[in-house]
């Protein structure tokens, strides 16, 4: 595997580095950088950490670029098992981040909920989508994923106020989840259906099973919809990117791909299933009002569904 | 009967494996012999939408949505209170 960190990768121009990924022999990984300046989105981090786990050799060349100690602060190279040689001040007063955490179980989970909320120094306000959103998509990976755990990094921007939010795991993929309940012969179907309300890889069943409704993804693209904000699903050869609405008042849609959004096949195929999201703190939508609409959309949706309900065929 | 959630889940009620012993260990006995319960969110800042299914889905499923008429839910924060009428009007639906 090789991997190129480039100048810049964040969730509105990480295609080009999606893309350039070489994932094959995956008993080695090759890290290489920009000369310049690497500024990466956190999901590019988790994902490099993901690959690394699995590596049974990670060679990282020496990184000449100046925002190198980023990376080190960010715990990438002690993620790696390699002596960067970089020295970095501990406690810097404007770091609002959480470096690479790998949570392996509920217990991880709950700890990490707890500790997440002072690393960012978020308001309660601020705090509860973010919670919210990293619970909901990390256990995610506990459940479905069947691999040892989420990797998981989080960075706040002063200048845009958003938290950047980064999850990536090597475990069955999307379509491989989906594919025990729903025809998805696609990664991209498969990614399309997770997003989808009440589409859940664990029953066929309208409302779920006692234990999965089919509605955490859908949740979270929902409140990405409503805040603006980028969101990104990558899984197999395919991704799926929530794209920023030009909408006044965004509307909510069952169907991400009336969303708008980019979506691509023939990626290097990506053993997993990673996840960006970008979390603005200028929200104008309170979580309550995104509640509000989520239960519109969703239960007008099951009603809708049920409609359409096969019907016999009498010849 | 009643069930302290923060006691139970803590302030951020997000744990569905701790939601779906709740249920099955003391919500759904007592549906079945049809004592009143309260689920008692006092104290608890927040939950999600995954708990809240692990924990009472199953009930309004097997129950019917006369299940609701015997489960109160007390000291619900304005968000709480959506994410239950979310997964109460969908398991209606569903």
């Amino acid at each position: 595997m090789r991997i190129h960190l480039p100048n810049s990768a964040f969730l509105g121009n990480i295609d080009s580095f999606l893309r350039s990924q070489d994932l094959t022999e995956p008993q080695q990984l090759i890290i290489t950088a920009n000369r310049k300046w690497i500024a990466i989105h956190p999901v590019v981090l988790a994902m490099v950490a993901a690959l690394g786990q699995n590596a049974a050799k990670t060679v990282c060349e020496e990184l000449e670029a100046a925002s190198k100690h980023y990376l080190e602060r960010m715990g990438l190279f002690a993620f790696l098992g390699i002596d960067s040689g970089i020295s970095i001040v501990a406690h810097e007063p404007a770091g609002r981040f959480i470096p690479l955490t790998r949570v392996e179980d509920s217990e991880g989970l709950t700890r990490f909920l707890t500790e997440m909320v002072p690393l960012l120094h978020l308001a309660p306000a601020e705090a509860e989508p973010i919670r919210y959103v990293v619970s909901e998509l990390i256990r995610n990976v506990l459940e479905h994923a069947e691999t040892d755990g989420a990797i998981v990094c989080a960075q706040y921007y002063r200048k845009s106020n958003r938290i950047a939010i980064g999850i990536a795991d090597t475990g069955v993929g999307i379509r491989q989840t989906i594919r025990r309940s729903h025809e998805a012969p696609t990664h991209l179907e498969a990614i399309r259906l997770a997003l989808m309300p009440g589409i859940t890889g664990t029953t066929r069943q309208e409302g779920g099973t006692e234990y999965n409704a089919g509605a955490g993804l859908f949740f979270i693209k929902s409140l990405a919809t409503i805040n603006r904000d980028f969101f990104l699903l990558y899984s197999g050869d395919a991704f799926y990117k929530l794209l920023k609405s030009g909408a006044k008042t965004p509307r909510l849609h069952s169907d991400p791909f009336e969303d708008r959004h980019a979506a691509k096949e023939g990626l290097p195929s990506w053993r997993g299933t990673v996840v960006g999201i970008d979390l603005s703190l200028d929200a104008t939508a309170s979580f309550t009002e995104l509640l509000d609409s989520i239960r519109e959309t969703y239960t007008t949706t099951i009603r809708e569904r049920k409609r359409q309900k096969r019907r016999p065929r009498f010849i | 009967m009643k069930i302290d959630i923060r006691q139970e889940a803590g302030s951020f009620a997000e744990n569905k494996d701790v939601a779906r012993m709740l249920r099955e260990t003391r919500i759904e006995p007592a549906l079945a012999s049809e004592e009143e319960i309260i689920l008692d969110f006092d104290g608890v800042e927040g939950a999600t939408q995954s708990f809240m299914h692990a924990l009472i889905s199953q009930c309004i499923r097997n129950h019917g949505p006369e299940a609701l008429d015997r489960i109160a839910f007390k000291g619900c924060n304005p968000t709480i209170r959506k994410i239950v009428e979310v997964v109460a009007d969908y398991m209606q639906e569903a």
